[in-house]
């Protein structure tokens, strides 16, 4: 059943992943641009590693409102965790630590997901009730995000079909984490309780691009308001993946769109051999309910060995256990994703669930590599009891990390003959996923008794559609019509000024191209002279182009006029330089061509160069370079 | 009602329980589809279909919404004026239950009684507000706070379940009576489970009422409810059992976090404590001396050498006398004197004043004051500042107060002198005797001195405070 090999990343066509049941669905997760936080009036978008002081807690599993522990609380719990915060004193009050009760949610950030929303057709909330959605990672001090649904269904255009969306939520960002080692994780609180919107779409995707894709398409829809944070960690997603047979996989936290494709295909590629391992135990008769194993502690065996990661833990009294897995051999050098064997699974396990952080955390005697002796490796079979067929998974720590180490060998051993585990998985450098959690439930979900639940009015709503845009898409199908050029659409598209680039168009007439240039490019260009482009208002670019459309200016001036606006800190009519007469024009060429008697040139074929500098640098801003060609041209340069 | 025919009341009571916080149009649109809580639905609306389960609704919510739990276990309230349809897949009653187990039993460990009275500590879902109501069960706590069991053998029992701010005088007096019975019956520790609101008022109360306790008696409560996985609530738990089980302070105690972070918490003495911050989790503060000891999960760190110690008698001093007719007043500038005269005229037996700095009021209110003595009033003086002495000797106006019959109370805490004083009332008329026992220091609620570090207000900012909060964590 489970015949199909996958073939390398660049080799891989789309009926090969309809082969194997490849869907994925996404978490679009993206920073709203406002003043304050979501629930307390700290200012967002302020981040520094600086810290002032240190907060230390614990998280501890409750139950959900329908009387449910939920499965990722209790693992969490597992790992008894010392969690710190670090808290700057500029950025974080008494409520994102968990000291103070929410205060109302920001209108502000409410306002701009219901737009958001509306670009998607979706159907909002009549009334929205916030939720806390449980975390006891400790990203968020209360062990719960305040999240509520905004908006149910909606979708939106991809190539020739719809992709469905599920929802929308909005809620608070976590804290960001600084380190994780061993039995200690710390965080840095600023980031925490920033506002944002995540937009979950149904699995509808069918190959890793169209993931990307429509990601790139959620993003770009969110960015056309110009009213969400972009840069680094502003947009982020989670990516689920299945495979047939397989099992919804989170892999959370993804920073960059163009990690998607290579991720995604890792992942499938992951269940697909998890099911063929599956496969194969069960050819071996290993199932569930025979599956075997053992736990012992080796530490006295192994007081002489030379592997110094053992030696060292010996050393320092720690212990060594050592789980035999029957009838495993082989099994954990199978590969599961790109240069990334079986072994590697219940390693994760072992360093996420134990702490074991500090790798390698386990050996094994699949492996070829050169851990313990031969002689070694032949008195713990011996001792341990085990044969030729089993595998030997050695772990090592103090008593209780060892210990729950070791069981933890032994379940995710054990859920190889069950087949995926439900997991969410970190995004990592080389494009493979690693275990970062059980994949939590809706258990973990649990009404806010602190805040009453919000009512959306339709006054609120017409007033936001009042002074919405409208999708990116929809303009760019109207850019096809006016023939904008292509390298402008899709900044002009997701760009502040789009709703002022119809009325420039509409309404002022100027040419679309020109409009598009001066919104875009000038600005593209301005940055580029490290000028603050944001100083450029609508009513700036608005003043321009109607002196352009009253001939008060010429075109070429526009942009040392957005220049000197910047400079000046606002449109001022001194700024302006006032275009020459036809008069001005003769006599300046009069002067130029007597000037130019006097100098030799000496390449003939740089006369045109010349005149036009000589002239030009007159007329600069005041004529057109065209014009001012055309009429040095006319008059046969000067000759 | 019609109280003749119990089957309509029934039914009544019945439909209020299927439809739980409904009311008016969104009951109307429920009752008509024939569809009640806890039942798994779809609803078609003018805006789409939702799929999910109906949950009951707060009562305090508006008439016109109906709550879903949709799939992914999120909440949505929908208009019910849009609801077309509803389809009933099911039904399936959540019981919200926090999983008990029975408390294990070592003969080896001490016995540790806790009383509830209600309050955050052990707290659950309630759908009648939305907030969260008081619960309390042994097999309950064992099975949310496990370690319980490596300390002690822990029995419970509920003696109330009110929020802090219902406890009064009838509250008083049973728990008193029940920690003398449960000393009686040779407990090593007593723990009280009590909102924090009021804890320093029942601390101080149950310091006078129990006197002479031979074992340590610790009132714990939470500020993050238990519901909430940064709840202080169990590791609050974890101390004071602890305390209880182990120290060998035989004092009235209130045992909560020193610092915000999960790390020790401090035992307050009855007397000496007092709520200084409406929601922070180390809100519980020693005023005008140092808390007697810090405990940890692994220790008990005593600060001061001068408690009662534990003993193995049972000679304990149980007086439950109580006079309700007390009132505080918090003076303030341009206070009229009718204040005082309303609580004359009302047959109030004595009044707590929290003046302004060393303990003043205006002048306009002495005639008041005078018309109090005369009618046989205790009037007793604190200072609102909280800490620091009561001092009518420096200005005239103290000395003319005194004449007044105005007692000054040393460094009694506003809401102990308040307790005091109903304690005291309720044992006597006589203002003299009354007067006795008020400056009889019982329990450290007056105290001799006030060391040099009793009184520590560190100011943010300043830049050696802030060394000192980048090195410890608060």
């Amino acid at each position: 059943m489970y015949d199909f090999e996958f073939k390398t990343f660049e080799e891989m066509t789309p009926d090969d992943y309809s082969r194997v049941g490849f869907m994925s669905g996404l978490e679009v997760h993206q920073q709203l641009l406002t003043e304050k936080k979501l629930f307390c009036r700290c200012p967002a978008g302020l981040y520094s590693n600086h810290y002032d002081a240190e907060i230390l807690r614990h998280m501890r599993p409750t139950l959900s409102e329908l009387g449910e522990y939920d499965g990722t609380a209790l693992m969490e719990f597992k790992t008894k965790k010392d969690i710190i915060y670090r808290i700057h004193h500029d950025t974080v009050c008494t409520y994102e630590m968990d000291d103070t009760p929410p205060f109302q949610i920001n209108d502000q950030a409410l306002d701009i997901a219901l737009e958001i929303a509306m670009l998607t057709n979706a159907k909002i909330v009549d009334e929205m009730h916030i939720a806390r959605k449980q975390y006891l990672d400790g990203s968020i001090p209360t062990g719960f995000q305040r999240t509520a649904i905004v908006s149910v269904g909606g979708s939106i255009p991809y190539k020739d079909r719809e992709i469905r969306l599920i929802q929308m939520s909005i809620e608070e960002d976590s804290c960001r984490e600084a380190s994780d080692i061993g039995h200690k994780r710390t965080y840095i609180a600023d980031r925490l309780g920033m506002p944002l919107i995540e937009t979950v779409t149904y699995p509808d995707m069918k190959t890793p691009t169209e993931v990307a894709e429509v990601n790139d398409i959620i993003r770009r829809l969110s960015r056309c308001t110009g009213k969400v944070r972009t840069g680094v960690g502003a947009g982020r997603e989670d990516v689920n993946v299945s495979v047939t047979g397989g099992t919804r996989i989170e892999i959370k936290g993804v920073p960059s769109i163009k990690r998607i494709p290579l991720l995604t295909y890792n992942e499938a590629m992951r269940q697909w051999n998890l099911l063929r391992i599956r496969e194969e135990l069960h050819r071996r008769g290993i199932t569930q309910d025979k599956f075997e194993y053992r736990i012992d502690d080796i530490t006295k065996l192994l007081r002489k060995t030379y592997y110094q990661p053992i030696s060292k833990a010996i050393e320092e009294g720690l212990f060594v256990k050592c789980v035999t897995l029957r009838g495993f051999k082989g099994i954990l050098t199978w590969k599961t994703q790109t240069d990334t064997f079986f072994s590697k699974e219940i390693s994760d396990r072992v360093r996420v669930i134990a702490c074991l952080t500090s790798l390698p955390n386990i050996i094994n005697s699949d492996s070829q590599e050169n851990t313990l002796s031969t002689s070694a490796g032949l008195k713990i079979r011996k001792t341990v009891g085990a044969s030729e067929e089993d595998t030997l998974v050695i772990v090592w720590g103090n008593q209780s990390d060892s210990e729950m180490g070791a069981n933890e060998v032994v379940i995710r051993a054990r859920e190889a003959t069950i087949g995926v585990p439900s997991e969410t998985r970190q995004a990592l450098r080389d494009g493979t996923t690693g275990f970062e959690r059980i994949l939590p439930g809706p258990d973990r979900m649990y009404p806010d008794t602190d805040l009453p639940p919000k009512k959306i009015t339709k006054e609120r709503l017409d007033s936001i559609s009042l002074n919405t845009v409208k999708p990116y898409w929809v303009y760019e199908k109207w850019f096809d019509e006016i023939r904008v050029p292509k390298d402008l659409r899709r900044d002009l598209a997701g760009s502040k000024f789009i709703r002022f680039f119809e009325t420039c168009v509409k309404e002022l007439k100027i040419e679309p191209k020109f409009a598009g240039i001066v919104l875009i490019q000038y600005p593209k260009r301005l940055k580029r002279k490290k000028l603050d482009i944001d100083l450029l208002t609508e009513n700036d670019f608005r003043k321009v182009f109607e002196l352009y459309s009253e001939n008060k200016i010429v075109k070429d001036s526009i942009f040392s006029l957005l220049e000197k606006i910047i400079k000046n800190g606002g449109y001022s009519d001194e700024l302006i330089t006032e275009p020459c007469s036809g008069k001005a024009l003769e006599d300046i060429y009069k002067s130029v061509k007597e000037e130019l008697k006097s100098t030799k040139i000496i390449k003939e074929e740089k006369r045109e160069k010349i005149i036009m500098g000589m002239m030009m640098y007159h007329l600069r801003s005041k004529v057109n370079g065209s014009e001012v060609y055309e009429y040095v041209k006319s008059r046969n340069f000067g000759k | 009602m019609n109280m003749s025919n119990p089957g309509i009341l029934e039914s009544k009571m019945e439909d209020k329980e299927l439809y739980k916080g409904y009311k008016g149009q969104s009951l109307e649109t429920l009752k008509k589809f024939k569809a009640m809580i806890w039942c798994d639905v779809e609803v078609i609306t003018s805006d789409g279909d939702f799929i999910g389960i109906i949950l009951p609704r707060s009562e305090t919510a508006d008439a016109n919404h109906i709550v879903l739990k949709l799939r992914s276990g999120y909440n949505i309230g929908l208009a019910a004026n849009k609801v077309n349809n509803i389809k009933i897949n099911g039904r399936k009653e959540i019981q919200y239950k926090i999983p008990e187990k029975e408390f294990p039993y070592s003969p080896k460990k001490p016995r540790v009684k806790l009383f509830g009275t209600g309050g955050t500590i052990a707290s659950r879902l309630d759908y009648r507000t939305g907030a969260v109501i008081p619960a309390f069960s042994p097999g309950e706590l064992y099975g949310s706070v496990p370690e319980l069991a490596d300390i002690c053998n822990l029995e419970t029992e509920k003696l109330y379940g009110v929020f802090s701010e219902n406890m009064g005088p009838e509250q008083w007096k049973g728990l008193a009576e029940a920690i003398g019975k449960e000393i009686e019956k040779g407990v090593q520790g007593i723990v009280i489970g009590h909102g924090t609101d009021t804890m320093h008022h029942t601390a101080a109360i149950l310091s006078f009422m129990v006197q002479n306790s031979p074992v340590p008696i610790v009132m714990v409560g939470s500020q993050r409810s238990s519901d909430r996985p940064s709840s202080d609530a169990a590791l609050n738990l974890m101390h004071s059992v602890k305390t209880a089980a182990e120290s060998d302070i035989a004092e009235v105690m209130v045992c909560m976090f020193g610092p915000t972070s999960d790390s020790y918490g401090l035992l307050h003495q009855g007397t000496r404590l007092r709520k200084m911050h409406s929601s922070y989790r180390s809100t519980f503060r020693t005023i005008g001396d140092i808390p007697i000891a810090m405990v940890d999960r692994q220790k008990i760190t005593p600060l001061r050498k001068d408690y009662s110690k534990r003993r193995n008698d049972k000679n304990v001093i149980i007086n439950t006398a109580f006079e309700e007719r007390v009132s505080i007043v918090y003076y303030y500038p341009n206070m009229k004197p009718d204040i005082i005269d309303s609580l004359i005229d009302n047959g109030y037996k004595g009044i707590i004043i929290a003046g302004t700095g060393l303990g003043h009021v205006n002048k306009p209110l002495y005639p008041s004051l005078q018309r109090a003595k005369d009618n046989n009033i205790a009037v007793y003086m604190t200072v609102q500042t909280l800490w620091g002495y009561v001092q009518m000797y420096v200005y005239d106006t103290g000395r003319d107060m005194m004449e007044l019959g105005v007692v000054p109370t040393a460094n009694m805490l506003p809401e102990v002198a308040y307790m005091k004083l109903c304690w005291a009332l309720g044992q006597s008329n006589d203002l003299e005797e009354v007067k006795r026992i008020m400056l009889t220091p019982i329990s450290h609620d007056i105290t001799e001195r006030e060391p040099s570090n009793g009184y520590l207000i560190y100011q943010g900012g300043i830049p050696e405070v802030e060394e000192f909060i980048s090195k410890y964590r608060k």
